[in-house]
């Protein structure tokens, strides 16, 4: 009806909801898009992001709420049908072809010829005309592998892009670009906005995001935490948005458990890291003692537990533990020195979905033993009987495959598998990701539970409450580097958010 | 359990109330088993000549003990994620050691080992590029076919090469010998299956092969030394089919690297296809593989008696284990059954 007044959204989202098996991925989520607007859209891994722009892009269906687009209800079923709505998207793994020429990466599936044929004349107009669009000269008949990231990454838009776009999806695109590259690919992104096409841009770089954004929101946990102009939300703001949440009654039940590093020193890190990957840093772990490590994502959480376990190998500095320095680290070495190490991504590098939640939670201890000396079937149906007992492991029996448990339950496999090889040791990271809030607060009680029992635990978070509840010390990570410690009795929300914004905090 | 996600799982390996996965295979054996007893009435009688067991079933079991005994190996590779492409040539080159030492005049048990040494080592190229380069198991075992013929030949020049035949009691006695009325490979590789059983089931091998093969990088990080298990993988399937090699070289009294055991491979992948396992990797039947490649020899052998030409040989068994996949997928007995009950509608 009306044409596009000022103040009518470009794209609005409303309460949009999406339910995979076993976790709420977006619950009742707001989002509004306006032309000419970037809005950076900001959350941890989990938190939502890329279910959102995938049902705002047709690559997921909703289960609930609507999209209007320019004020009118639009249902997106597949990818086609949004760049047939003007919503085009470029994601963070370039999905073009290297091989293959910047034209024919630019037409690919778009050369509608007589008799199914291609006229590669057309072909190369078109793609000419593309790149002209964002201002880019290359030459079109080399092959796309032969230019820079950062080229390709720009080719990828042009892609994305055509006459007709409206909104603009950028799901991490600097995440593979230098100073250099992402000051150019901002100039374009400032091009396309003053053309009055609404962006939105995923990013974990927060000073990318003060400095292009319009707006921003926030996703939590499939919620959305908080939306707003960009001028108006501090830095601080910003951190606590994206790492809060309330757990109060666990942190204050444990509050008084608090204890001071007394425990033998069972870990120290000196100097420990890896070029590109993680700058040196020092970390010391005792018995019965919680480390926090926190920090936004990206920051180098996770390197710092597959560093010190050995699936990342060190090029500089000494880990020693209670039987001396440590030389040639490797998960199978770190498991037998007492170590465990519970994944970030369950799915990918903590279960063996195939076999069994027994064979699953025998399998480190097994690794411990050699393969030689096999647990007999009765001591491994006994081990698994009382972990699932023990971790309230939501199953009829242990001879369940485990890719049919829940997200909570397999973490709790994970765990339990960790716990089964009697470590010494525990290295956690984000061990309550993706589960719902009950098997959340069980999971950090019985963080502390072991940390009575006399473990040393590293736990890597990025919920900052999960942190301070689960936590005697707290490391605290950016940009890739251990920025400081928060020592026990100052482990507070406050002072994580001030230490990871830092000096650099002019706002607010 | 609203805990517990109901979607429907394709992959789901458990075997529900009522079916084992071992049905569909034995199902299939069963009924090529009966068809041949309706063409020929004493299909199955058992007869002894000659002090040893005579019949249509003693040979279908003869007959299938080398691409069993192959099949083996090959579903212990699988299970680990990969496969194994060279086993026919691995067969040629134990062969070829065998002929080329008794032509030196080596102690014939000295040569059997030699033989099996022989397969080991292949097994050890393998699993190196593999496991240690980090070659893709199908191009990696790729060299190995493509070469290993050739290196065959070549030891067979080692002593002129120009009469390869040979002599011998103690492996054709392997072979083609009996014991107790039994050929002796029958026990040869009964032997071998308990042996490789209690390898994989036993010790702990068999479950971070599976491990490895069901999600490597996982396994590596619950302690298991992924290289090293593959690299095991490899050497376990070179040595059973350095094993299949002696039988099969002994009974034609030769070694003929061109030809001996050819497409081996891919009817060994299809037993273990058969009994169930998968090329995704994760899982190792040994026994439904034996059941996978009795199913082969049996549906060869039926053929041969049927009197069908044998030019019809290669497509039926084809439409058999096509029809024998299409029962054990889970999808396409439900769609079947949908099909079915649909039309009584």
């Amino acid at each position: 009806m009306s044409p596009e007044t000022p103040g009518q959204a470009r794209v609005e989202m409303r309460a949009i909801r999406k339910v995979f098996p076993g976790v709420r991925a977006l619950d009742d989520v707001d989002l509004r898009i306006f032309p000419g607007e970037v809005h950076a859209l900001l959350g941890e891994n989990g938190a939502g992001k890329s279910t959102l722009i995938k049902i705002l892009t047709g690559a997921l269906l909703r289960d609930g709420g609507e999209i209007l687009l320019d004020g009118r209800p639009v249902d997106v079923r597949s990818t086609k049908e949004a760049q047939g709505l003007g919503i085009s998207t470029v994601f963070q793994e370039v999905n073009l072809i290297p091989s293959m020429s910047v034209t024919q990466n630019l037409t690919l599936g778009k050369t509608g010829g007589r008799f199914g044929m291609i006229s590669w004349r057309r072909a190369r107009a078109e793609a000419q005309a593309k790149l002209s669009r964002l201002g880019v000269k290359i030459d079109i008949d080399q092959s796309l592998g032969s230019y820079s990231v950062a080229m390709q990454q720009l080719v990828a838009i042009a892609r994305a892009l055509d006459d007709e776009t409206r909104v603009l999806v950028l799901d991490e695109p600097t995440a593979s670009l230098d100073a250099d590259e992402t000051a150019a690919l901002f100039g374009i992104i400032r091009d396309l906005k003053a053309k009055g096409i609404a962006i939105v841009f995923i990013t974990h770089f927060l000073d990318q995001v003060y400095e292009i954004s319009d707006r921003i929101s926030v996703l939590r946990n499939g919620l959305l935490v908080g939306t707003g102009p960009t001028s108006e939300i501090s830095r601080q703001q910003l951190i606590a948005m994206m790492l809060g949440r309330e757990l109060g009654e666990v942190e204050s039940a444990y509050a008084a458990h608090r204890k001071t590093g007394e425990g033998a020193e069972v870990l120290t890190a000196r100097g420990l890291g890896r070029r590109r990957t993680l700058k040196p840093f020092d970390l010391t772990l005792r018995a019965g003692e919680a480390v926090g490590l926190a920090g936004l994502l990206g920051s180098g959480r996770t390197e710092v537990a597959k560093l010190l376990f050995g699936a990342i190998r060190s090029d500089s500095g000494v880990l020693s533990l209670e039987a001396g320095p440590v030389r040639h680290a490797s998960p199978r070495r770190s498991i037998v020195a007492g170590m465990a190490f519970c994944p970030e991504d369950r799915k990918a590098e903590g279960l063996i979905g195939e076999l069994s939640i027994r064979e699953n939670i025998v399998m480190s201890m097994q690794a411990k033993g050699g393969w030689l000396r096999k647990i007999p079937r009765a001591d491994q149906e006994r081990i698994a009987d009382e972990m699932i007992r023990a971790l309230a492991i939501a199953t009829p029996d242990a001879e369940k495959p485990v890719s049919q448990l829940s997200g909570g339950n397999q973490q709790k496999v994970v765990l339990a598998r960790a716990l089964a090889s009697r470590p010494r040791i525990m290295l956690l990271d984000e061990p309550t990701r993706g589960i719902d809030v009950g098997a959340h607060a069980e999971i950090i009680l019985l963080i502390r539970r072991l940390c009575d029992q006399g473990l040393a635990l590293l736990v890597a978070s990025s919920e900052l409450d999960e942190v301070v509840a689960a936590s005697d010390r707290v490391a605290v990570m950016r940009d890739r580097e251990m920025i400081g410690e928060i020592a026990s009795g100052a482990v507070t929300r406050d002072n994580i958010i001030r230490m990871i914004a830092g000096k650099d905090d002019g706002r607010g | 359990m609203t805990d517990v996600a109901r979607l429907p799982r394709r992959r789901d390996r458990v075997a529900r109330p009522g079916t084992h996965r071992a049905l569909w295979p034995l199902l299939a054996l069963a009924v090529i088993l009966i068809v041949d007893g309706m063409i020929s009435p004493n299909f199955f009688a058992i007869r002894i000549v000659e002090g040893r067991l005579f019949g249509n079933l003693i040979d279908i079991l003869y007959r299938a003990v080398p691409t069993a005994l192959v099949a083996l190996g090959m579903a212990v590779v699988i299970g680990s994620k990969g496969v194994d492409l060279s086993v026919g040539s691995i067969i040629a080159i134990s062969g070829a050691v065998i002929a080329w030492r008794i032509h030196a005049g080596d102690p014939h048990f000295v040569i059997l080992l030699l033989a099996l040494a022989a397969s080991v080592v292949c097994g050890m190229w393998n699993g190196l590029l593999v496991a240690g380069i980090g070659i893709q198991p199908i191009v990696a075992t790729l060299i190995l076919m493509v070469s290993g013929r050739g290196v065959g030949m070549l030891i067979n020049l080692l002593y002129g090469g120009t009469d390869p035949s040979f002599e011998s009691a103690l492996l054709q006695g392997l072979s083609t010998g009996h014991l107790w009325l039994i050929p002796t490979r029958l026990i040869l590789g009964a032997v071998l299956f308990v042996a490789l059983w209690l390898v994989i089931r036993r010790t702990a091998l068999g479950l971070f092969i599976e491990a490895v093969g069901g999600n490597a990088a996982a396994a590596n990080l619950a302690g298991v030394n992924a290289r090293l298990v593959t690299f095991a993988a490899y050497v376990i399937c070179g040595l059973m089919a350095g094993w299949a090699g002696v039988i099969l070289t002994a009974d034609t009294h030769t070694s003929d690297p061109v030809s001996v055991a050819l497409y081996i491979e891919l009817d060994a992948i299809l037993a273990v296809v058969i009994g169930g396992g998968s090329l995704a990797g994760g899982r190792i039947y040994l026994g439904m593989t034996v059941i996978g490649a009795l199913v082969i020899q049996a549906l060869t052998t039926s053929i041969l008696i049927s009197g069908l030409p044998p030019e019809y040989n290669l497509i039926i068994k084809a439409v058999v284990v096509l029809f024998v996949l299409v029962l054990q997928s889970d999808n396409a007995r439900t769609r079947i059954g949908q099909i079915v009950s649909g039309g009584r509608r």
